[in-house]
């Protein structure tokens, strides 16, 4: 069942299905095909987390707020257990993205991966560039006045 | 006496019927969804979220066209659905140093690396209505540049190397939750950030503004103004290790303030700190203004006994859905409150008559 993958992509992919626009998500899964037989082991529930900050950007935390959080764990037949973790309110949301982090840890990664992943990853990151490139060119460039003759 | 009432049932039925029709407004103008509110008022999503210290946009903008745009009635909606929410943990702190910032400004620093990035700014415009937004004005696309991606370091960094500025010590203690245990005092810095951060933006505000006019003046500058995103990440025990749950919009502000030293600590500049959910400039720069003035016993200043240096009058009064919960009540019906103070007052009148009379007669009798 289990293929080799590492903690830190399997952290990827789960940070990239958080924070993934659901409609765009539902997409992808739905041209991907295959939805696999699971079971839950914690049926998607709704909820908060508090997101601490640090003093001054740097010191001792302290708690900033909240935000809505929707999380669920299920397992595939082959007993591989998946979880989804996903900002928002959206229990479809979190189904999908604990079934994707199943299927990422078994044969079917490579297809599902990309089928799904890699197109979610290029999307945020151009959404990323291009906010990033409206950013800049709203930098201010200095230039100094010179008056007067030397 | 008590007199119970009952009644009342069919005209709350009625006035809420009302309110649900007030609320649409005129029918024949297109209703107003909330993914409307979430994109094109945005603003108000961010204050709605920062100070019902809930950060979910979408809910946010709901609650604004529930409550016909009063800001403190959705931030009451806000705060009353959060409590119904089971808490999940806490995150890791975000690092607002690898912030992806649509704007991050220096009132200190002119060549500060990573430059001066206005970003959507209200700043430099004429202050004019814009007629052409009342038209169905096309959008002209904003222009573009080459996009810096690596991470902006903090401005304060720059300084500490000399320590010419105080440096913040890291800590691993668990911080205080006022939504978890009652406030009490003194608060602490962490309780007091966290009060800020969900205190309302005017009182804040005022708080801030008499800190500039000379109650406790800090003179702060604003040595960095930053607004963009951070990713959120939490321990999921089951896997050991953190993922990133989603991303937050933040504005970082930080003061730089004169400090003369003490008889610790040699001259040297101290910090005010502001954070605060979605683009919210103004907030977070009065936060850091505040915090800066809260501090004043831990760098060994003199209390002046300014009303931004008192935590608990400045705690306590902070939070808008307090103040308006108690300031609201006393509207409802109070009927048998005052119907025993009415009892009193009139008792009063007629010992006061009663005396004026005996005093009246006994002149007369003289």
């Amino acid at each position: 069942m289990n293929t080799k993958f590492s903690a830190e992509e399997r952290k990827g992919w789960m940070s990239l299905l958080a924070s993934a626009d659901e409609v765009r998500l539902a997409e992808l899964w739905q041209e991907y095909g295959a939805d696999p037989a699971c079971e839950w082991l914690r049926a998607p529930e709704a909820g908060g987390v508090m997101v601490r900050g640090r003093m001054g950007g740097s010191g001792a935390s302290f708690n900033l707020g909240e935000m809505t959080v929707t999380r669920c764990a299920l397992s595939l037949e082959d007993g591989t257990v998946g979880h989804g973790y996903v900002q928002g309110r959206s229990k479809a949301k979190a189904g999908m993205a604990a079934k994707i982090d199943a299927l990422m840890q078994t044969g079917a990664a490579a297809g599902l991966s990309t089928a799904v992943l890699e197109p979610l990853a290029a999307e945020r990151k151009a959404r990323k560039t291009a906010r990033a490139a409206k950013a800049a060119a709203t930098k201010v460039e200095f230039f100094t006045m010179v008056r007067g003759e030397d | 006496m008590y007199v119970a009432v009952k009644g009342g049932e069919r005209a709350i039925d009625n006035a809420h019927a009302w309110l649900a029709e007030e609320r649409r407004g005129d029918t024949d103008v297109a209703e107003l969804s909330y993914a409307q509110i979430r994109e094109q008022l945005s603003l108000a999503v961010n204050r709605v979220m920062a100070e019902g210290s809930l950060y979910d946009p979408d809910l946010a903008a709901l609650a604004i066209k529930q409550s016909r745009g009063d800001l403190i009635e959705a931030i009451f909606l806000i705060r009353a659905y959060r409590t119904t929410l089971p808490r999940f943990g806490y995150t890791l702190p975000v690092e607002t140093g690898e912030m992806a910032c649509d704007r991050r400004i220096s009132a200190t620093f002119k060549d500060a690396p990573g430059g001066q990035v206005l970003g959507p700014t209200f700043d430099y415009t004429h202050r004019l209505l814009d007629f052409k937004l009342a038209a169905d004005g096309e959008v002209p696309e904003a222009p573009v540049a080459d996009p810096r991606m690596e991470a902006t370091p903090h401005i304060a960094e720059f300084l500490q190397g000399e320590d010419i500025i105080e440096r913040e010590p890291s800590s691993d203690a668990v911080p205080g939750d006022l939504t978890r245990e009652p406030m009490s005092f003194p608060a602490g810095r962490a309780v007091r950030l966290q009060s800020l951060a969900r205190g309302d933006e005017g009182f804040i505000l005022g708080m801030a503004y008499s800190t500039q006019r000379g109650y406790a003046r800090n003179h702060a500058f604003v040595g960095e103004l930053r607004i963009g995103t951070v990713p959120v990440e939490i321990e999921i025990p089951e896997l050991g290790f953190a993922v990133e749950i989603g991303e937050v919009e933040l504005t970082e502000c930080e003061t730089v303030n004169q400090f003369k030293g003490s008889k610790t600590v040699p001259p040297q500049f101290t910090r005010g700190y502001g954070l605060v959910f979605g683009q919210s400039e103004r907030k977070s720069i009065a936060m850091a203004l505040v915090d800066r003035a809260l501090r004043w016993e831990e760098l060994g200043e003199d209390n002046l006994g300014a009303p931004a240096q008192d935590e608990e009058f400045v705690l306590s009064h902070a939070d808008n859905i307090q103040a308006t919960g108690f300031l609201e009540h006393i509207k409802l019906p109070h009927y048998v409150d005052f119907q025993s103070e009415l009892e009193l007052v009139r008792k009063l009148r007629h010992e006061a008559a009663e005396l004026a009379e005996t005093l009246a007669a006994r002149e007369a009798a003289e």
